[in-house]
């Protein structure tokens, strides 16, 4: 066997392994998928969507789990996005490379990684103790943007980052201020990606369970909320209660409410897919 | 156009939140039938006692629409430091408080009631092809599980001579849950001390899973996963070597769980009931409620009734409790 042949077998070999190892993801993400829907889709109707929590698996709904979901997702996105932007802008276009700089830029890096429990455990003492919120919605939404923010400031530099150096040259040229050209030139041009990221950030925090429980969040609300100082709960927790129930029929609202969450960050995601799409149409350098 | 994305966004999210407080609208206002009591009410604890108090309040929205009833699942001890800091109004606990708990309630000027309210019996269980298993002593019990068994009680033959020279493999609560406390304390003789090298969870459908496909196990759960899944579990009978509740070795069941003759593995549930929440009258009412229908809602979710001269003395206990309260503050 010459060297060239050899090193075209090679190259064969890894071909076949990188295949492998994708599917590897993909048969499992499948095989999951399939067994939920094959358990669940049944217990799906429009009883189980408007229904109160039971004591009876039949007659159990998700009605205050969703809403207490939507009500998360939307004063997250509230807190968060703001916050998230402000902060990714300023250290891109703002902030000089100082220490400090520098410091903010490394904690922020590391806090992407940090368990969620932890986030929990903060968001119990600072807002639940410290400013005396109790384990209501507002309090839940703010630990939540805590969780989510990391990963906005992070996606929104790169965004920021991605628009070329030339836009920027050009609106100075033309006399715009520092804030004319990153507000009508940069964040504009950058908003896809950081839109993108934003709701990538919150289709995290819709799965999220057990910094909610920590805080407070409860598993059995008889109504919905109707402002964010109501107590709450939400479809991972109610997910969580139901499987651990002896019954097995509770197992099956498990994987229906399963099937309801899935489709919320699918319609997350895809909203994120095409966002960027429109985006990319748009913008011709 | 950037402006016009940020106007647009602000749009849909108000239209969402619009969109929720619409739900609310509809969700809330029920006004048929029941008392006129109004108020809310803060449960939270265990999630052992959990299905009990889920059925009760449920059944509750019947007779006081619009008592809000809430009930959070943080655990025994989540749930006890909630209660002795004045945070909620009642426990859910599937252990006796302990001292710390009892001294952080009094600090804080909180006393309480603790009342039964069901009955769960710890089912020790093995693999249905497990043919040697029969009967099961406390004190073989105790040799399994207590911490000194650690690396050294590996094989069933350990145990019971005549029993085969196998790996046991043992699976039972995490030790955060108060089924681990009580099991402990009935079993090992002091509670949260055990061994710590077996297949732990907070989650009993774990442990079912766990014992059902493995034919060397040993595990114990509440009642309720053992009925079921009766047909991949055995369950052991238990001898506590003490015949004056019923001698030689008994299965749990309803009725040996309720005449306390399957000791010392069925355990109260209990709910604890703090003195300032019972200014309220809606709390009152509530546990009156409770008691009232926790006998036939308890087994509907796979836990025991009590025996019905033991829901009247809790009945009483609460009564006296409420008028002491009373007496206290008029007193004051």
């Amino acid at each position: 066997m010459t060297n060239s042949e050899k090193n075209r077998l090679k190259d064969k070999a890894f071909q076949v392994f990188g295949v492998f190892c994708t599917f590897i993801g993909l048969v499992v993400l499948a095989i999951f998928l399939i067994d939920i829907v094959i358990e669940g889709i049944g217990r799906i109707d429009w009883d189980f969507l408007t229904s109160l929590p039971s004591r009876r698996a039949a007659r159990a709904g998700i009605l205050t789990a969703w809403a207490g979901t939507l009500w998360i997702l939307v004063l997250s996105a509230l807190i968060a996005f703001p916050l998230g932007i402000a902060a990714g802008v300023y250290l891109e276009e703002y902030a000089k490379k100082t220490k400090l700089s520098n410091f903010l830029e490394i904690n922020i890096a590391n806090l992407a990684g940090v368990p969620s429990i932890i986030y929990g455990l903060l968001g119990l003492e600072l807002f639940v103790r410290i400013m005396n919120l109790g384990g209501i919605l507002l309090a839940g939404a703010l630990t939540l943007s805590l969780l989510i923010l990391p990963i906005i400031i992070v996606t929104t530099r790169e965004a920021i980052k991605a628009v070329p150096r030339t836009i920027r040259d050009g609106s100075f040229a033309l006399g715009a201020s520092k804030w004319q050209t990153v507000w009508y030139q940069v964040l504009p041009a950058s908003f896809g990606g950081i839109l993108t990221g934003v709701i990538l950030a919150l289709s995290r925090a819709v799965g999220e369970a057990a910094p909610l429980i920590v805080i407070g969040a409860l598993a059995y609300v008889p109504f919905v909320p109707s402002s964010p100082m109501d107590e709450f709960t939400v479809l991972p927790i109610q997910i969580f209660n139901w499987t651990s129930r002896p019954q097995a029929a509770f197992l099956t609202n498990a994987a229906a409410a399963i099937i309801i969450l899935l489709l919320i960050t699918f319609l997350l995601n895809g909203i994120a897919v095409y966002l960027r799409h429109r985006q990319q149409k748009k913008i011709k350098w | 156009m950037l402006q016009l994305s940020f106007s647009r966004l602000k749009f849909s999210a108000a239209t969402l939140l619009c969109a929720s407080l619409m739900m609310t609208s509809c969700g809330g206002n029920s006004q048929e039938g029941g008392n006129d009591l109004a108020g809310s009410i803060q449960i939270d604890g265990s999630s052992t006692v959990y299905p009990v108090t889920e059925a009760v309040a449920e059944e509750y929205r019947a007779e006081a629409p619009d008592v809000k009833v809430t009930v959070g699942v943080s655990g025994t001890g989540g749930g006890m430091k909630k209660f002795t800091r004045g945070e909620i109004d009642i426990v859910n606990a599937s252990r006796a408080m302990n001292a710390s708990e009892e001294q952080t309630a009094s600090e804080n000027g909180i006393s309480f009631v603790q009342l039964s309210v069901a009955y769960d019996g710890l089912t020790v269980v093995v693999h249905p092809s497990n043919d040697w298993a029969q009967d099961i002593t406390v004190a073989e019990l105790k040799k399994i599980w207590e911490p000194e068994a650690q690396g050294t009680i590996k094989r069933w033959n350990q145990i019971r001579p005549e029993w085969p020279d196998q790996e046991i493999h043992l699976y039972g609560a995490g030790v955060e849950s108060g089924t681990y406390d009580y099991f402990t304390e009935a079993i090992v003789g002091k509670s949260h001390s055990s061994r710590g090298d077996y297949t732990a969870s907070e989650d009993d459908n774990v442990l079912v899973q766990g014992v059902s496909t493995d034919p060397l196990a040993l595990g114990f759960f509440g009642y309720a996963y053992y009925e079921e899944n009766k047909s991949k579990l055995k369950a052991i009978p238990v001898n506590d070597e003490d015949d004056s509740n019923g001698a030689g070795a008994i299965l749990p069941s309803l009725e040996t769980v309720k005449d306390g003759s399957y000791a010392p593995l069925s355990r109260p549930l209990f709910l604890y009931v703090s003195s300032k929440a019972i200014d309220k009258p809606e709390v009152v009412d509530f546990i009156n409620f409770y008691l009232e229908n926790a006998g036939e809602l308890a087994q509907e979710v796979g836990y025991i009734a009590l025996p019905d001269n033991i829901y009247n003395e809790q009945k009483q206990k609460f009564e006296q409790f409420v008028e002491g309260a009373a007496t206290a503050t008029n007193q004051q």
